[in-house]
Order: structure tokens, then C-alpha cells, then sequence
């Protein structure tokens, strides 16, 4: 066994660790620490995937002396190390670019419970790529929920208290789904570990004993973590979770916590459900529908907004919506239309919302379009990041956004009225996606008065090389997708069952 | 308060009519919520009589949503296996292993602690993550220290400290239910209990000492230093120890931790001290929830 395969372990165990220390220390060394534990946690992310994807293995790692069915385990192929190695990254700029924000937005006091919170957000994360047992799952999703209320209500106004509780509502009936959902399964197969439920549910579903249950288990586990990552029509907690909170929390919430939730999900249906069964329960199809349902219904909501940061929010609504319909349409060309969706979601969202919130700042602190009049001209770093994220969002070619719509355009030929709908439902988001953005890029760049352009501000330089670094990996999305469609193809080998 | 603009201002000055000792203002800068005021769209009646609408079909949605649930959760319930039957699923090589080897593998004669300790020792760390996480979330919601401390509320409080039974019963009960706490702590591997059972049982013996000899007084005889110096102590004993196991375990190395003789006090490895540290997890956990709630600060 090569030493590089106890990376997954060691970066959640160094998180858990950093974690408790930060509790204890000053929120200076807090910060010292998440941050060395996040570069730490990047090489290891990054050696790793070299590891699997130079050798072409998967393997699982046993935690502790018991092998697979009686004790815990961790897995670990081509995919699992890339999605770490994306919400590492996307945590790293974050809380980097949005770090002169925690300062002012977080009370002194408090600072080093935000540190603590980012480090548990972070193991919540990796443990959920990693994880080939569906209870550690579990387990790591309730660290992943309290923490990000956490990360959300830190920042003390009265709205964000309203808006943590009711995101913590909608996150713990998420979490009560799924959970109900992982004792129906252990129920009817006794296992809980991903290798042996695959076995036992392909046996059982072959000779169709307790088909409801298993169906009933798949909707209760889909729905738990649908409701979890903002699926249609459980989005309205969106706007302000996302929209209230400091851009660092913002970033990290709506970049990485969600698709977390999504990705365990992904791992469930291909590595514990299996694909086919997936397609036949009819929860499938439910997603597809509800996925299209999304994509309108937060694009809609986003045009009838009036503040940038809630805008921004409901598109995020839209383009989770997008992540579902993938998932609902089924097969490998849609899956890596879905990892492309998750990659420049990712990358985009932290950006808008770092961007927006300068916006707002060079406005004098408002957020509605009316003040914003002419702010990309009062900070040009900031509008330049937010119309980068515009576009990427809308899907202009040569941003990451792109490549997702023209993979699930792609992979919707040859499905019946499924090919309609996709297709359908992908012209019409564009088109919603283009009228929000471009007016609020119109809204920042076109002045109403000449001296709203020359009103300038002082600009606080601190982490504008996180927003540089966030347009690069847009591009390099946009433009090496070749390369990283050939890794997840790789990837997908190793992962689908 | 007088108005006056800058011509009639200068003209005053001129013809020495200035009388300084006026507050004098000019216009301020309009405020752009002024120039271009809200206007809703629809008038108010039409508004009001909308949202009663939408929230009568609201009920009546979730009622039948809610029906619908619950019909379709009986139903899944009535299509598992009979809960304890000799033939469910449930009843497969990995219960028959955690009972049959449990003690001789683990050391632990309580089969519950072998497994949540050792067979499955990672979700039991993630639990008990869980815990501080809480315990992080609670702090950062309730505390009140500092500036916000005039947001504090008086509450009515019984004062337990002057009644002279509950006082004395106090000064009773309080040391036996540490001590029962603390058996329950140390022969979690032997007998049912372990952590999470005399962490809770350790927490309400100082929740009634806060309880009774008031929440000032406990704060200053439980300091925070202590309550995080613990916390801390258990937390990284428990990632240390277990990724000592893990790593051992994961890399087939040989590990110097050995079951013992079952039975004994100190046998069954690392459950014993985890059982330990978990339970101090436990106690500060709910200590601090409680001081939290009552009090706004440890």
C-alpha cells in the first residue's frame, strides 16, 4: 500500500485536529491554521489524483483493524480526489478573497469560531467525497449543516439570524429524509457500507422483494439531500442564506456545501443504488422534471429581484436546478455534463458574490439595483470579476459555463420526449439566464449621470488576487475542458458500477 | 430653526445681520431612496385579499401533502421485514460477527461499545464532532459577552441556594451522581452505559450545582480555560489515538494495543479512555448548552 493512500484520512483527520485547536487559540493563529490546513489539504487532494489517475486505481482505505462489511471505510478512485481538490480550491479563495470581510463583519470575539467553522465545513466535505459508508455519510452531513448555520449566523444582523433558521428548518428536514431513507435501506439489506448494499439491492430488486420500500428509500434518500443542495421548490431559503451572509460564507455555501450534499448523492445512485435501478424507480424522472422546474423557476425569481446578492442567489437556484436535470436524464454523457455544471457552478458562484458585495460596498453599502448604477466604474476589479461571472454563468463559449449546457445539449439526443423537454427547457433558461445578467451588467457598467463614474471609493486591495485566480480556473475550465473530459471519463470507469 | 440658502446667507453676512448663535442649515444631499421612491405595484386590498387566498390553498396543499407522506410512510413501514425476526435481512454476517466475536476481538463484554468504538469507531468520531460542532454553534449564537451584554435579560429566578432541603439534598446528591457518572464512564466496556450515557449523567450533576448555587457562582468555580482545556484534551486524544488505530489498522501494521483479558477493568484497548473522552465531550457539551441558554456566557 502506497503511503499516498492515507491522504484522504490524513486530510480529515488534520481538519478535525485544526478544528479543536482553533477553538482553543486566538483568532489570529485560527486563521493561520485553516489556512495551512487548507494548502496542506490541496497537495494532498492534488498528489492523490496524480496517484490514481497516473496508475488508473481506485481503492478503499480501512479505518481501523475490521475489513469491509463489519468496520468503516473510505474510497477513493479518480473522481473523489478531483471534487475534493475543487472545493479545497473553491475554500481557499474564498475565504482568501473574502477575508477582509470576516474582519468586518464578524465580531472580534467571535472570529476564531468562524476558523473553527471553516474547518469542520471543510472535513464535513472531504469525509462526504470520501466516505464509502452510507452512515459516516450521515454523520458528516449533520457536521456539514450545523457548521455552515454556523458559518451563515456568525454574522450578526437580525437578518441572518431569520435567514439561519430557516435554512437550518429546510437543512434538517433534508437531513430527517435522508435519514429515514438510510434506515429503510439498512432494513431491508443489513449493510451499510457501499460495496455490499450494491450487491444486496441488485439481488433484491432482481427478485423483487421489497420493491416499494427500496423505492421509497431511493425518494427519501434523493429528496433528503435535493431539499439540502436547494432543489425546486425548496429553494426559497436560498436568497437570503446566500444573500445575507459574509461573501466568504456566501462562496463557501453556495460553491462547495451543496454540491457536496450533490455529490454524496451521485455516489449513492451510482455506487450504492446502481444506475439502472435509479432509472427504474421513477425517481429519476421525478428529478428530470423537477430539475427543468428549477431552472425556470429560479431564473424567474431572479429577474423579479431587486437586490444584486438575492439575484445572484436565485440563479444559484437555477443552476442546481440544471445539476438535476442531469442527473435525471441518466447515462455517462449526462453525468459528465453534470460534473462540468458542478466544476463552473463552483468556480463562478464565490466569484459573483465576492464581486457583488464590493459592488455594493462602492454603492455605499446597498445592494438594490437603483443604487448600483455605475458601481463597475467605481470599482472596476469588481465589475470586471462580476461580468467574467456573468457570462460564464449564462454560458458564453470560452468560460466554464459553456461547456456543461453544450454536454447536456449533447448527451439529450435519442430520449424520446425526455430529448424535448431538455432541450426545451435549456433554450429557455438561456434566454432567462441572459436577461438577468446582461441587465445587471448593464446596470453596473452604463451610469446614469456622469458622476456616478467618478465617484471613486478606496478601494481595499486585500484578496483581489482570489478573484484573478477564480477567472483563471474559469477559463482554463472553459477552455482544457478536452483534458478534464478525458480524466472523468477515466474517472467514471472506476467509479460507475 | 431657520432655512436659508446661500445668496440670502452671503446677503446677511454683507449687511453684518448674522446672528451665528441661529443653528443654520442647508439642504443635505438628497437621499436617492427620496428621488425615486417604491411604488407598489398593487393597491393594498387586492394585495391582502391575495395572500389570504394563496395562504388558504397553502393549508389545504400541505394538509394533503402531508396525508400523502404519511400514507406512503405506513405503507414502506408495512413493507419491511418484521421488526427482531429470525429471517430479516438485519440478521446477516455482520451482526453475527459483532455478537459472536465482539468480546474476544474487541475486549469489550459490552458488545455495543465494541462496536460503536471499535468495529465502527470512525462514525463515533464524527459523532462525536457532531457534539462540538453543536457546542461551537451554540457559542456562536448565545454568547453574550462583551457589547452585547446589556441585551441580557433579567429572568425570574426560585432561589433554590436559601431553601434549606434543596440545598442540603444538593450537597448530597451532587458527589453521588458524579460518582455514579464516573462508574458509568469507566465500565462502559463492561456493562451497559459508556460515554454518551455518563457524559450526560456528569453534565446534570454540575447543571444542578449551577442550578441551585446560582449560574455566577458557577461560572466562577468552572472556568472557561477549563471547560476548553477539556474539550481540547478529549477531542485530540480521541483523533490522535484513533488515527494512530486507523493508520495501524488501514496499513496492516502491528498495533500495540491489545484487547486484554475481557472483563477487566483495563482491558478492551483504547475503549476505555474513549469512553473517557467522549464523556467529557459529552459533559461540556451540555454543561455549556445549559449555561448558554440560561445565562449567555460559560
Amino acid at each position: 500500500m502506497s503511503f499516498v493512500q492515507n491522504y484522504p484520512f490524513f486530510s480529515i483527520v488534520l481538519s478535525l485536529l485544526c478544528a479543536v485547536v482553533s477553538f482553543v487559540v486566538p483568532a489570529r493563529w485560527g486563521k493561520r491554521l485553516t489556512y495551512f490546513l487548507l494548502c496542506a489539504s490541496l497537495y494532498m487532494q492534488a498528489h492523490l489524483l496524480v496517484f490514481c489517475t497516473a496508475g488508473h486505481v481506485s481503492f478503499s482505505y480501512m479505518m481501523g483493524h475490521y475489513p469491509a462489511p463489519w468496520g468503516n471505510e473510505i474510497a477513493a478512485g479518480i473522481i473523489e480526489p478531483l471534487m475534493a481538490l475543487v472545493f479545497v480550491i473553491v475554500i481557499l479563495l474564498s475565504v482568501s478573497g473574502g477575508g477582509k470581510y470576516i474582519e468586518s463583519d464578524i465580531a472580534g470575539g467571535k472570529q476564531n469560531l468562524y476558523w473553527v467553522m471553516v474547518d469542520l465545513a471543510h472535513v464535513a466535505l472531504m469525509a462526504l467525497c470520501y466516505t464509502n459508508d452510507i452512515f459516516t455519510g450521515y454523520v458528516f452531513i449533520e457536521i456539514c449543516t450545523i457548521a455552515s448555520c454556523a458559518l451563515l449566523c456568525i454574522r450578526e444582523s437580525g437578518r441572518t439570524l431569520i435567514a439561519s433558521v430557516r435554512y437550518m428548518v429546510f437543512a434538517l428536514i433534508g437531513s430527517g429524509l435522508f435519514l429515514i431513507g438510510v434506515i429503510y435501506t439498512y432494513a431491508i439489506t443489513g449493510h451499510l457500507l457501499f460495496p455490499q448494499l450494491y450487491e444486496t439491492i441488485q439481488a433484491l430488486w432482481a427478485e423483487g422483494t421489497y420493491r416499494f420500500a427500496m423505492t421509497a428509500a431511493i425518494g427519501l434518500m434523493t429528496a433528503g439531500l435535493a431539499i439540502k443542495s436547494g432543489l425546486f421548490p425548496f429553494h426559497f431559503w436560498m436568497p437570503d442564506t446566500y444573500g445575507r451572509a459574509t461573501p466568504a460564507s456566501s462562496g463557501i455555501l453556495s460553491g462547495v456545501v451543496s454540491k457536496g450534499y450533490i455529490f454524496l448523492l451521485i455516489k449513492i445512485i451510482y455506487r450504492v443504488i446502481g444506475a439502472e435501478i435509479f432509472a427504474a424507480s421513477g425517481v429519476q424522472t421525478v428529478l428530470l422534471l423537477f430539475g427543468i422546474a428549477g431552472m425556470v423557476a429560479g431564473s424567474v425569481s431572479a429577474i423579479l429581484s431587486r437586490r444584486i446578492t438575492t439575484m445572484v442567489a436565485f440563479s444559484s437556484a437555477a443552476q442546481i436546478g440544471y445539476v438535476f436535470m442531469g442527473l435525471g436524464m441518466g447515462g455517462q454523457a449526462a453525468l459528465l455534463a453534470v460534473f462540468f455544471q458542478i466544476f463552473a457552478h463552483a468556480l463562478t458562484k464565490p466569484m459573483l458574490f465576492l464581486a457583488s458585495r464590493d459592488l455594493s460596498e462602492a454603492s455605499g453599502g446597498h445592494q438594490e439595483f437603483r443604487h448600483l448604477r455605475g458601481a463597475a466604474h467605481r470599482d472596476p476589479a469588481a465589475g470586471i470579476a462580476f461580468t467574467a461571472g456573468a457570462l460564464s454563468m449564462v454560458g458564453v463559449p470560452i468560460f466554464a459555463g459553456f461547456i456543461p449546457k453544450l454536454y447536456f445539449a449533447a448527451a439529450s439526443f435519442n430520449m424520446g420526449w425526455r430529448t424535448w423537454a431538455v432541450l426545451l427547457a435549456l433554450a429557455v433558461s438561456t434566454v432567462l439566464n441572459v436577461l438577468y445578467f446582461l441587465y445587471t451588467a448593464m446596470v453596473i457598467w452604463m451610469p446614469n449621470a456622469p458622476e456616478q463614474r467618478e465617484y471613486r471609493v478606496h478601494r481595499d486591495d486585500r484578496g483581489i488576487w482570489a478573484i484573478v485566480v477564480f477567472i483563471v480556473f474559469n477559463l482554463a475550465v472553459g477552455l482544457g475542458s478536452a483534458g478534464i473530459t478525458t480524466l472523468l471519463t477515466q474517472g467514471f470507469d472506476l467509479f460507475c458500477k | 430653526m431657520k432655512k436659508i440658502d446661500k445668496d440670502s446667507l452671503l446677503g446677511l453676512w454683507l449687511t453684518g445681520d448674522l446672528n451665528l448663535t441661529d443653528r443654520l442649515y442647508t439642504d443635505p444631499l438628497p437621499h436617492p431612496e427620496e428621488t425615486e421612491k417604491y411604488q407598489p405595484g398593487h393597491d393594498r386590498k387586492t394585495a391582502v385579499r391575495v395572500t389570504r387566498c394563496f395562504q388558504r390553498v397553502y393549508t389545504v396543499c400541505a394538509a394533503l401533502l402531508c396525508m400523502v407522506f404519511a400514507a406512503v410512510m405506513l405503507l414502506t413501514v408495512a413493507n419491511l421485514p418484521p421488526y427482531g425476526a429470525d429471517d430479516a435481512p438485519t440478521v446477516n454476517e455482520v451482526a453475527e460477527r459483532y455478537v459472536e466475536k465482539g468480546t474476544e476481538e474487541t475486549g469489550a463484554v459490552n458488545t455495543v461499545a465494541g462496536m460503536i468504538l471499535d468495529y465502527r469507531a470512525f462514525d463515533t468520531l464524527g459523532e462525536s464532532f457532531v457534539l462540538f460542532t453543536a457546542m461551537c454553534a451554540v457559542t456562536v449564537l448565545m454568547n453574550l459577552r462583551g457589547k452585547h451584554r446589556r441585551l441580557r435579560v433579567e429572568t425570574e429566578t426560585v432561589d433554590y441556594h436559601a431553601d434549606p432541603i434543596v440545598r442540603t439534598m444538593c450537597k448530597f446528591v451532587i458527589p453521588v451522581i458524579l460518582v455514579f457518572g464516573i462508574y458509568i464512564l469507566l465500565n462502559g466496556h463492561l456493562s451497559p452505559g459508556g460515554g454518551f450515557s455518563g457524559g450526560a449523567i456528569l453534565a446534570s450533576a454540575f447543571i444542578i450545582f449551577a442550578m441551585v448555587w446560582g449560574e455566577e457562582r458557577a461560572s466562577r468555580t468552572i472556568r472557561v480555560p477549563v471547560i476548553k482545556g477539556v474539550t481540547l484534551c478529549a477531542l485530540g486524544f480521541y483523533a490522535l489515538s484513533k488515527t494512530y488505530s486507523f493508520f495501524t489498522g488501514a496499513n496492516h501494521l502491528h498495533s500495540i494495543i491489545s484487547p486484554g483479558v475481557p472483563g477487566r477493568i483495563l482491558s478492551a484497548g483504547l475503549i476505555l479512555p474513549l469512553n473517557v473522552a467522549v464523556g467529557f465531550v459529552v459533559c461540556c457539551t451540555m454543561y455549556s448548552f445549559y449555561m448558554y441558554f440560561r445565562r449567555g456566557e460559560l
